[in-house]
Formats: structure tokens, C-alpha cells, sequence
């Protein structure tokens, strides 16, 4: 599932309620055995920490008191390499601390990853990766996934379902029958200017989204 | 009191490099040294108290140091506050009503510290404290790196961030209680400051750099102690230390960071 919604709508906000980290009314019911995993928008971790990759997730590891191994585990599962594993958490790519991030977020076996944008900052090769591992959870480890993403292509792309939030509507269902131009002007309170493109067509005739059923 | 107090101290003193060592390089992760500062300085007006009315000035300092604890923690999660200025206010406050409660002629020890024999009973707490400081350090190590990373992780991994963060204020303010008579109020900070930096620069992995710092420390100590005792006699010990800290630290700069 994807949420979206313009700057300040509430996203994050509604992720961190969703995790218990900040004080909301009325309920937030999980189905019983729930595990979640959080990939938050951006860490103002202190970049200069002498702190490797694998310290962190071994850290965290150790909190939940899961074998050492599973760090390892987590890593292949991202495609992290053994030398990003050694390496400084102020070192590596953007593109690579997302990934940590994601397999920080994949200890502890969870049934439901929450992320915050996890592309954001993130140039569009290592974009597409960190989407691809996004999808690839998906697919292969059934996990459920809830996407706050600003970027509608990859809503599209990998979202069965789609909440939009914004301060004057609130909309739900899935995103080729909700994300019509007139709710996505409602809730950008602009006109959107992005293009569908359809497999199959010429790129140039990819129709602009107003036109699009 | 007999040779063996001065043994004590000896000993208490190096116990008490290993605990700064390690509660350094958190501290020092954690970016807490303005903080680390005033609460080290909080003990005056309770050294004061003691000395003006003759009880044991570990015990008016850390009644005080305790109440700064709980101060800085408040501080700490009110963020509409800046922290900063709080310890600017609290820092100064706290110099100025120690000084103005010391008499005179304790004036200097209770900044500077002293080197003194002590007790068969204060040695076994000093090392029962550090004991408990090098115990907490260890079992929370995980939990604090995460919380380091990023507060909000470490609370989704269901740390209780809140109380990890006033268990490692007191064991910091239980490591300077530890310094505070031997360093003075002044400096009991400074043993838990530096050699965290100098094991900053020697390090890039959490392992190595509590190593580092702990060894730092000790070695300011060692050192600061051969100095008082063989080349200059009349230095009293704490400066001795934090200057040899100190030279450390330059001596680390000459390696190129990493």
C-alpha cells in the first residue's frame, strides 16, 4: 500500500503513530503477531560516528537477541556487499545506507515494513535499486508494505492499494481508480504535471495524465 | 590512616580512568560534552555545603551532582528549550554558588581536587561504582549505539529510549563522583572528555575506540602520577593528568585521520 500526499500532510506523522513512536488518538489496531519494520525518511545520525555498517546491525541484533548470523542474512537480502558491511556508516553512498537502512529494518523478521520515502536523496539508478529490493520483499518474502512515496510512477508501479493524505481530502482504494487528476488536484491544490507512460506505445505518444481515463 | 589509603587512591584512580574511558566515548558520540561539563561543575555548591559544614564532600556533591542529573534529563527531552542555554545558565550558576559557599582555603581543592589516602570502605565503593559503570556500559553497548543512530530506530526496536538516556546521564555522574576529590570539580570532566577524543582519532570501529579511549585514560593517569611524583613535585595531580591528557590528544593529531 502507498501513501501519499503533499508536503506536511501528515505521512511521516502517521507512520510514527502507526509505530507507536508518537501519542495519537483513537486506535491503531495490528493483527495479533505483528512485526514491524521501519525505514524512516532521513537518520541526522552523526555521519562521523566510528561506527561500521555491521556494528549497527549487529547492535540491533543483539537488542532483539537474534543469532549473529542473521545479520548476514539481512545483508544478502538487500544485496549489501561484505566490504559495505566493514565500512564506516559515514562513508558509504546514499544509495547504500538506504539499504543498510533497509536491512536494518529487515532484523528481527517483520511482517510489515513501514517506509518513509525510501528514495528520497537518492539519484535515480540507486532509486531504481533500492525500489527493486523494495519489490523483490515483496514478492518473495510476502512481507506487506507500506510505502509513503511522493513519486507516483513507483505508486503505480507497486501499490495494490493507495491512501491519500492531505488537510482536504482523504481518499482509498487502488491507485488506477483513485489517483483520478481531480483528486491529485484536490489534494496538491495544482494541477499535477506528470505523464503516464503505457508499455506497448511509442514515447512519444505518452499521454499526459488529464487525458488518461 | 596508613600506606595502604595511599595505595587505595593509586588504584581507585586508575579504576576510575577506565570508567571515563568508556563513558567518554559515549558521551562524546552522544555529543554531550557541554552537558558532561555542567555536570561535573553541578557538585560545587554541594563540595561547598560539605566543606563549610564539615561532612564528607562526596556526599554533598553527589547530592548536588544527582539533582543536575535529573536536570540535564529534563532538559534533554524538552525541545522546545535550547539545551544550550539552560547549561550556559546552570554552568555559571553553579560555579558562582560553589565559590561563593567554599570557604577560602578549600577553594582550590574543590576546584582543582586533591590527592588524598583514603578508606578501606570508600575504596570498596569506588570500586563497586565502577564495577556497576563498566557493567551498565556492556549490557546497554547495542541499545546505546542504536540510540546514538538515530532515537527514533532504537525506540521502533522497542528501547525505551527515555530511561536508557537518564541510566547513562547517572552512570556519567557516578563516574565524575568517582573523579571528584581526586580531580576537583573543575576537571573530573575534563578525564572523561579527552581521552574520548584522543580514541576518537585512533578509531573507526566502536570496539577499537572504547579501547582507545579507556587506554588514553589510563595512561594520562600513569603518566600524570610518574610526573607528580618523580619530575615535578610540587604540580598537584589533576592538572598533571589533564595536561598529559591533553598532550595525548595533540600527539593523536599527528595521524592522519581516517
Amino acid at each position: 500500500m502507498a501513501i501519499i500526499g503533499p508536503n506536511g500532510a501528515g505521512k511521516t506523522v502517521l507512520l510514527k503513530a502507526l509505530l507507536g513512536l508518537l501519542p495519537y488518538q483513537g486506535k491503531v489496531r495490528w493483527s495479533p503477531g505483528v512485526r514491524l519494520g521501519y525505514v524512516p525518511q532521513k537518520i541526522a545520525a552523526d555521519r562521523q560516528m566510528p561506527i561500521r555498517v555491521r556494528d549497527l546491525l549487529a547492535a540491533k541484533a543483539d537488542v532483539l537477541k537474534l543469532h549473529p548470523d542473521s545479520v548476514d542474512a539481512v545483508a544478502a537480502m538487500v544485496d549489501l556487499r561484505k566490504e559495505v558491511l566493514r565500512s564506516g556508516i559515514g562513508v558509504i553512498s546514499g544509495g547504500q545506507f538506504q539499504k543498510a537502512l533497509i536491512a536494518f529494518a529487515l532484523l528481527g523478521e517483520p511482517t510489515v515494513l513501514l517506509f518513509d520515502e525510501p528514495a528520497a536523496s537518492l539519484d535515480e539508478l540507486a532509486e531504481e535499486k533500492v525500489y527493486e529490493v523494495v519489490e523483490r520483499l515483496q514478492r518473495e518474502r510476502h512481507l506487506t508494505v507500506l510505502l509513503v512515496s511522493h513519486d507516483l510512477s513507483i505508486v503505480y508501479r507497486a501499490a495494490n492499494k493507495v491512501l491519500c493524505v492531505s488537510k482536504d481530502i482523504v481518499c482509498f482504494g487502488a491507485p488506477r481508480e483513485v489517483l483520478t487528476p481531480a483528486t491529485l488536484e484536490a489534494m496538491y491544490s495544482a494541477p499535477p504535471q506528470f505523464f503516464l507512460h503505457r508499455h506497448g506505445e511509442e514515447p512519444a505518444q505518452a499521454s499526459k495524465a488529464s487525458e488518461h481515463d | 590512616m596508613t600506606e595502604a589509603g595511599t595505595v587505595y587512591s593509586v588504584i581507585l584512580a586508575f579504576l576510575f580512568a577506565v570508567a571515563a574511558g568508556l563513558v567518554g566515548s559515549f558521551a562524546l558520540m552522544k555529543r554531550m560534552i557541554l552537558a558532561a561539563d555542567v555536570i561535573s561543575h553541578v557538585a560545587l555548591p554541594g563540595l561547598g555545603l560539605a566543606f563549610l559544614w564539615h561532612f564528607n564532600p562526596l556526599l554533598g556533591g553527589g547530592a548536588t551532582l544527582f539533582l543536575g542529573t535529573l536536570l540535564i534529563w529534563r532538559l534533554q527531552k524538552n525541545e522546545t528549550f535550547s539545551t544550550e542555554v539552560s547549561i550556559g545558565v546552570v554552568f555559571a550558576g553553579s560555579v558562582a554558588i560553589g565559590a561563593a559557599l567554599t570557604p577560602k582555603e578549600d577553594l582550590v581543592d574543590a576546584f582543582f581536587g586533591t590527592f588524598e589516602q583514603i578508606s578501606g570502605l570508600t575504596f570498596l565503593l569506588g570500586v563497586l561504582a565502577v564495577a556497576l559503570i563498566v557493567y551498565f556500559i556492556f549490557r546497554y553497548k547495542s541499545a546505546l549505539i542504536l540510540n546514538l543512530f538515530s532515537p527514533e530506530l532504537a525506540a521502533a526496536t522497542g528501547i525505551r529510549v527515555n530511561r536508557l538516556n537518564l541510566f547513562f546521564l547517572l552512570t556519567f555522574s557516578l563516574t565524575v563522583l568517582i573523579g571528584l576529590r581526586f580531580m576537583g570539580a573543575l576537571l573530573a570532566g575534563a578525564l572523561i572528555i579527552i581521552p574520548a577524543a584522543t580514541g576518537r582519532r585512533l578509531a573507526n570501529s566502536i570496539g577499537i575506540f572504547l579501547l582507545a579511549s579507556s587506554l588514553a585514560s589510563v595512561l594520562a593517569v600513569g603518566i600524570g602520577f610518574l610526573v607528580t611524583a618523580y619530575v615535578f613535585r610540587s604540580l598537584s595531580i589533576a592538572p598533571a593528568i589533564v595536561m598529559v591528557s591533553a598532550l595525548l590528544f595533540c600527539l593523536s593529531l599527528i595521524r592522519p585521520k581516517t
